[in-house]
Parts: structure tokens; sequence; C-alpha cells
């Protein structure tokens, strides 16, 4: 089977995009948040490469092509940041005090969980970097030695867990300004979390993209600190 | 020809943030670099909205299908995480949810203070007149 299909460049892209589909209809169907598009598709492919014994290789090979405008998406983020400037610049002092105490005590909660859970400190600086997007996470855990694979499963759930429980989480906690909605959330969750928040709203999915910004800013710097003196 | 040239600047600031990526010595990604680059273009007035606008709304609207094949790569590094598996997502889910509440409610409670403080001192000046 895979020997098959991995003479087929098409066929990765075209599965990708079939189970997303689905995922979509069914979320359209059944209308729950728990079953998050990206989550039943990633499920739903995992479990067909499995049973038909196909490597994630020979997926990839057509799927990377759709993994290859995530630099672009990522860039376009500028444009409700852009249009929502204003409200940035009224609240910058709020929005910089939130995303900085967000972020520390995030190392924090690594650090003390770590500690907890007698984690070794292999795992625990894989996953120091976990709330920011992918790609500086992926950076940031390589200065740090820790295990790459480790880290992309740590901000895939962040960022599934922000998508999926975001908006529960937000009455939870009585988060109710559309700028610190925004912003808590792309601290926490990142790009995917993200992704949730601009269909709440222009002014949440602005702040969230901002905080990705900020928050991939501080840990850049503060990540290899906490693991310097816990690690 | 409208959507060429929205995706040629676009594909433009994505080349420009990945020449900075390997140009700089710093770990920050391609995307991060050209999502400024693209801000300031913007914020400058060298380029205009509209010139950008349907394509990056396109491109915004797909965002969590982009994000599906590094998902998928969850299925490389499954025994990895096995050997771990409750500390491990046990941190990240804590790490999560504590950190998404910190933030909200620290960014709301300074909002709030800042705007009674404003309100009060509004108050102030009208009661002195």
């Amino acid at each position: 089977m895979n020997e098959l299909l991995a003479q087929w460049t098409y066929f990765g892209m075209a599965l990708g995009l079939g189970c997303y589909f689905f995922a979509l209809w069914i979320q359209k169907k059944c209308r729950l948040s728990v079953l998050n598009p990206l989550l039943i598709s990633t499920v739903l492919i995992i479990l067909l490469l499995w049973i038909f014994h196909v490597d994630y290789e020979t997926f990839d090979m057509g799927a990377q092509y759709i993994t290859y405008f995530l630099t672009p998406a990522t860039i376009c983020l500028a444009v409700p940041l852009y249009k929502q400037f204003q409200v940035l610049r009224k609240n910058v002092a709020a929005i910089l005090a939130g995303v900085l105490a967000g972020s520390i005590s995030h190392g924090f909660v690594i650090v003390g969980m770590a500690a907890l859970c007698k984690m070794e400190p292999e795992l625990m600086v894989s996953l120091l970097p976990k709330s920011i997007t992918t790609a500086i996470a992926l950076g940031t855990c390589e200065e740090l030695g820790g295990i790459s694979g480790i880290t992309i499963v740590g901000t895939l759930v962040a960022g599934l867990l922000g998508a999926i429980l975001g908006p529960a989480m937000l009455k939870w906690f009585w988060i109710k300004e559309p700028v610190a909605q925004g912003l808590c959330i792309g601290t926490a969750s990142h790009a995917i979390g993200t992704s949730k928040m601009i269909e709440m709203g222009e002014v949440q999915g602005a702040m969230s993209s901002l905080a990705i910004v900020v928050n991939g800013l501080i840990t850049v710097v503060s990540a290899p600190v906490f693991a310097a003196v816990f690690g | 020809m409208k959507y060429v040239k929205q995706f040629m600047i676009i594909m433009g600031v994505s080349f420009l943030g990945e020449m900075l990526h390997s140009l700089l010595p710093l770990p920050v990604p391609a995307s991060i670099y050209g999502l400024l680059i693209l801000f300031m273009l913007l914020m400058a007035g060298i380029l205009k909205l509209e010139q950008i606008e349907e394509t990056s709304e396109f491109f915004l609207a797909v965002m969590p299908l982009l994000f599906l094949s590094p998902s998928v790569s969850l299925i490389t590094v499954m025994d990895k995480v096995m050997g771990a598996f409750v500390p491990v997502v046990g941190t990240i889910v804590v790490s999560t949810v504590i950190t998404t509440a910190v933030t909200g409610i620290v960014t709301q409670s300074v909002m709030k203070l800042l705007g009674d403080r404003k309100r009060i001192k509004a108050k102030e000046k009208e009661n002195n007149e």
C-alpha cells in the first residue's frame, strides 16, 4: 500500500483536503465546538494512515504543499492588527502587562509541574516554548537542547485547547473585554487559538495575533533563563 | 490581474521575511519578520489595504487547514509521548488554562483600572470648573 501511494504526489493533498472538508461538514451538522475541524481531520488521517500502514512521509509528500502557505498566512495576521491599531494604541499598557504576566506565569507553571512530576529536564525544556507559534517554538527548543517532537505535541495540544475550550475558558474566568479575550487565547494558544478568535470577532482576532508576536518575543528571551535556573 | 498582484505582494513579503531570517542570527521565524514588515508597510502607507485585502482574507479563512500536516506529524512522535503521557499532557493542559486565565484577568483588570482613573480625572476636572 505504502509503495503504491508513495508514487502519487497528490495523494496526501487530496486526503488532507478531503478529511478537512468532511470535518467541516460534520461541525456544520452538529454545531459542537468540541468537534474542531482540525482535531477531527487530524484524528481521521492518523487512523487511516495507521489502518492502511501508510507512512507519515508518504502523506506529507503531498500535504507539505498545504503547509507551505503557513508562512504567508501568518504574515496576513498583520491585516487585522493594522485594522485594529487604534484599539492596540489605546490599551498598550494593559496589553503589555497581560501578556507579560501570562508568559511568565506559564514558565513557572511548567517548572512547577515538572518538579511535581519529577520530569526529566529534557522534557521540561521542550515544554517551555510550547505556548508560542510552532516555528518559533521549534527554534527555541533546539537552542535549549529539547526534544522537538515533544515541543510539537505541546504546541499542538495548547493550540487545540484554545480553539476548542477557548470560548468556555473565557466564560469560566469572566473575561468579557474583547481585547482581553483575544489577547489571552493568543498568549496561551498561538495561531491555532487565533484562528478561533478570528471567527469570534475582528478585535479578538487582531489582539490574538498581537499576542502571538509579543509572547513569541518574550518567550525567546525568558525560556533560556527558566531553563538555566531550573533545568 | 488583481489576485495575481495581491498574491505577488504577500509572497514577496514572505520572501523578504525568509531573507531576514537567514541573514539575522536571531531565533525569529520568517513568518514573524514578514508579519512585522507587512504591518509597517501598511502603517507607513506604502501599501494600501485594498492592495492585499481579498487574498489576506482568504489566507486567514483557511488558516486552520494549514496546520493539518504538522498536526498529523504527531504520529511520528507517538511512542515518545506515550512513555510520559500523563505528566506531559497534564503539564500542557494545566499551563494552557493558567496562562489563559492570568493573561485575560490581568489585561481586563489593568484596562478597568486605567479606565476608572481616567473617568475620575475627568470628573474632578468637571467639578473644578
